[in-house]
């Protein structure tokens, strides 16, 4: 393989082209499985509600009713697509790629097992953020470019929810990156080893609490998912969006949520992460599945949290909204780095 | 946090600064709210004029349902008008038949036996808790919880089906009947009912356990859509949209019909008159209901379901199959309607809406010459952009929930 490289592209080019067509596999497989798990995110989320709610969900499609979100898939792909007259028509096609597209992108950085990383770059938390503040691009173009009021409402009860809680997500986890020391996701995986159960959360509590309340807020979702309340603005930003586009800020909404439980099990619940005790004897590749086994738990744990939380919360209000984000959250998270600098230039040895 | 000190710091919040010169020049934003739209309840539509979030102004219309259910009773026998009832406030139609049958009873001057009236309180207090359970349901639905509103219509079904065990249906039931009611109840159907009843104080446990105490369901509701008790009177509201604002009245109370002067029950009153205390006291209406029932079924008398008065009541079928005389008085109530004297009658009972009024003015016909429904949704529905008054849209779409309107009531 490597000699026919070599007498195609020369010697010195060969070992890049090896290079790129590694990561392309790997972001075919990333984005292959990450679109599956979003499929079946979708089944989960409706199992689990129906639960709670005293009825079934889905059962007649596929056993135990498993292939309804290929069904639902496959419908909405048919769907007709509508697009409103007076629209402004090239950025109502951009809006929901852009949503899409930077939800996906996330994926790229989070590492899903020792070692398995599409983009290992040095900064790859902030990389993270800046793909979540551009889907916010995606939601208040869709609002605005459908020329529809309550579209237009919900675009701007969006600019303005991520923007404040922006905010306290990225100081929620400016603690996470000085006990760890890192914008890395797979170093502060490997930093929270020295620490009492091998998790942040515990350390960082606080950080912790504030990244979850700013996660649901930043996902849109109950209590906080004010953009897309349909009993107030029926269907928030998406309101003109039928057919694949809609689709495409559903699955948009689904990988983000995912991407924002696979941040909280990386940087505050030990990621892939086992007991030294566990994996010393195990031979390599088994380490690794049990490692991705265990990040996939608590993803999906989480994953679990976003839904009872929507099946037992109200939503607030707009002005209530902004006042949680600036007056709770972000003196909350400021507080928390000021106590995390505080701890570790008094405790140096120890942390 | 009391509800003056809510609304001291919500007028902060709306307070609009005049624009200065040379800044941008702004427009309110109108937006029509329905008919076609998740939380007005069916086809209220309401125009908001948007300033922002905050609602400067809100007027609601009215008249997509309308049927012109007034003008076709005219046109109808007394006994022929009841099926309308019934699609008047379609959720709990057992009710308004109920207000129907006692309007047109007090017009022919007639009674219904004893063991009818304790028929038709239980009848219309199943109609209360279903009532009120989908307004409980929708109303924090509208709010954002969802898991409320599946369980509420889970134990609105089980009503349903009693119902239906009853009389053959399910939403337009048309049971009562003039004189009494159109069949007995047999014990089946009691002790299914008695199981219901005993089980359900359990059920609101579940049901408010998920949202009275709920924190962010009192931050979207105290101090909401407030209405002093005065006021509430001059606007012309009844019910638990009354009661809410601390003002006693309950026509069950103040002018016992059917069986509620032998019944012992409270009514639940708030206090600040604000979405919470509307909510609190139809949580207590359903525990009320729930407790009116278990009486009458436990008092239930013996005797006939209908009254001796053969020129005004309908005869029973198998008699008009046997008898010449009831063919004849059959025949005669069916196609003339019964003779009655002139004069007119205002008949006001309380549903779960409010207070339902059936006039009448008889002109020695038949037929009426003029029906009149007072329909406490029309009334309630006047005050909306009284509440909206400073509000947010959020809040408007709590008060949607909170006066607890049905548009087929409303439009008639």
């Amino acid at each position: 393989m490597n000699d026919i490289l070599k007498a195609i592209v020369g010697p010195e080019l060969a070992g890049d082209v090896v290079n790129i067509i590694i990561i392309l596999l790997k972001t075919a497989a990333v984005i292959a499985v990450g679109l599956l798990h979003v499929a079946f995110a979708t089944y989960f989320e409706r199992k689990v509600m129906a639960h709670m709610q005293v009825r079934l969900g889905p059962r007649e499609v596929g056993p135990l009713g498993l292939f309804q979100p290929f069904a639902d898939g496959i419908k909405l792909f048919f769907k007709e697509d509508i697009i409103p007259q007076n629209a402004d028509k090239p950025l109502f096609y951009l809006a929901p790629v852009i949503f899409f597209a930077s939800a996906l992108t996330s994926l790229s950085v989070l590492p899903f097992f020792d070692g398995f990383v599409v983009g290992n770059i040095n900064i790859g938390l902030l990389f993270l953020f800046a793909m979540s503040s551009l889907g916010a691009y995606g939601i208040v173009l869709s609002g605005w470019s459908s020329n529809s009021k309550y579209a237009f409402l919900g675009g701007l009860r969006s600019a303005s929810q991520v923007i404040s809680y922006e905010i306290s997500m990225g100081l929620s986890l400016v603690g996470v990156m000085m006990m760890a020391g890192s914008f890395n996701l797979s170093d502060i995986v490997r930093a929270q080893n020295h620490y009492p159960l091998g998790i942040f959360a515990v350390p960082q509590f606080l950080g912790f609490f504030v990244f979850v309340v700013a996660a649901f807020a930043e996902t849109n979702r109950l209590p906080f998912d004010l953009p897309e309340a349909e009993s107030e603005l029926v269907a928030g930003y998406f309101t003109e969006y039928s057919g694949f586009r809609f689709a495409m800020f559903f699955l948009g909404e689904y990988t983000g949520m995912l991407v924002m439980s696979s941040i909280a099990a990386l940087c505050f619940l030990g990621g892939w992460a086992l007991p030294a005790f566990v994996t010393a004897n195990l031979p390599g590749f088994l380490a690794k599945a049990l490692g991705l086994f265990c990040f996939l738990i608590k993803v999906y744990a989480f994953m679990f949290l976003y839904y009872w939380v929507r099946s037992t919360l109200p939503r607030y209000r707009y002005d209530q909204l902004m006042a949680i984000g600036w007056k709770l959250l972000i003196p909350l998270a400021l507080g928390n780095i000021v106590i995390t600098g505080l701890a570790k230039m008094w405790f140096k040895g120890l942390l | 946090m009391s509800a003056e000190e809510y609304k001291a710091g919500d007028q902060n919040l709306t307070e609009r600064t005049e624009p200065e010169e040379n800044t941008f020049e702004t427009t309110e934003l109108t937006i029509s709210m329905g008919p076609q739209h998740p939380a007005t309840h069916g086809v209220l539509r309401l125009v908001l004029d948007l300033d922002g979030e905050n609602v400067v102004k809100c007027t609601p219309y009215v008249g997509y349902l309308h049927r012109g259910v007034e003008k076709l009773g005219e046109n109808r026998t007394y006994f022929a008008a009841l099926p309308l009832t019934d699609r008047l406030d379609y959720i709990s139609s057992m009710n308004n038949n109920v207000g129907y049958v006692n309007a047109v009873e007090k017009l022919f001057g007639i009674e219904a036996p004893e063991r009818a009236k304790f028929i038709r309180t239980i009848v219309a207090e199943m109609g209360r808790i279903s009532s009120h359970i989908i307004w409980l349901g929708t109303h924090v639905l509208d709010i954002g919880a969802t898991t409320p509103f599946l369980h509420a219509m889970a134990q609105r079904e089980r009503i349903l089906d009693l119902f239906e065990m009853l009389c053959g249906a399910r939403l337009t039931v048309s049971y009562p009947r003039v004189g009494g009611v159109r069949n007995d109840i047999s014990q089946e159907f009691l002790d299914a009912l008695y199981e219901f009843v005993l089980e359900f104080p359990s059920n609101m446990d579940n049901y408010e356990t998920l949202v009275t105490e709920n924190r962010i369901w009192k931050d979207r509701t105290v101090g909401i859509g407030v209405i002093s008790a005065e006021e509430a009177v001059n606007w012309g509201l009844t019910g638990g949209t009354l009661r809410g604002s601390g003002v006693d009245y309950d026509i069950r109370k103040y002018a016992p019909y059917d069986a509620y002067d032998k019944i012992e029950f409270d009514v639940p009153v708030g206090k600040a008159g604000d979405c919470y205390d509307r909510y609190m006291v139809r949580v207590g209406e359903l525990r009320q209901a729930n407790r009116i029932i278990k009486q009458c079924i436990e008092k239930l008398p013996a005797g006939p379901v209908m009254a001796e008065a053969p020129k005004l009541t309908l005869p029973p079928k198998d008699m008009i199959l046997k008898d010449m005389e009831h063919l004849i008085h059959q025949f005669i109530l069916i196609t003339k309607g019964p003779s009655i004297a002139e004069g007119e009658v205002y008949v006001a009972t309380e549903v779960p809406k409010g207070e339902l009024g059936f006039y009448f003015v008889s002109d020695g016909t038949g037929k009426p010459y003029r029906m009149r429904v007072r329909a406490p949704s029309f009334v309630h529905a006047s005050v909306l952009p009284r509440l909206c008054k400073g509000a947010l849209i959020a809040d408007v779409i709590a008060n949607i929930g909170t006066i607890d309107i049905v548009l087929g009531e409303c439009d008639r």
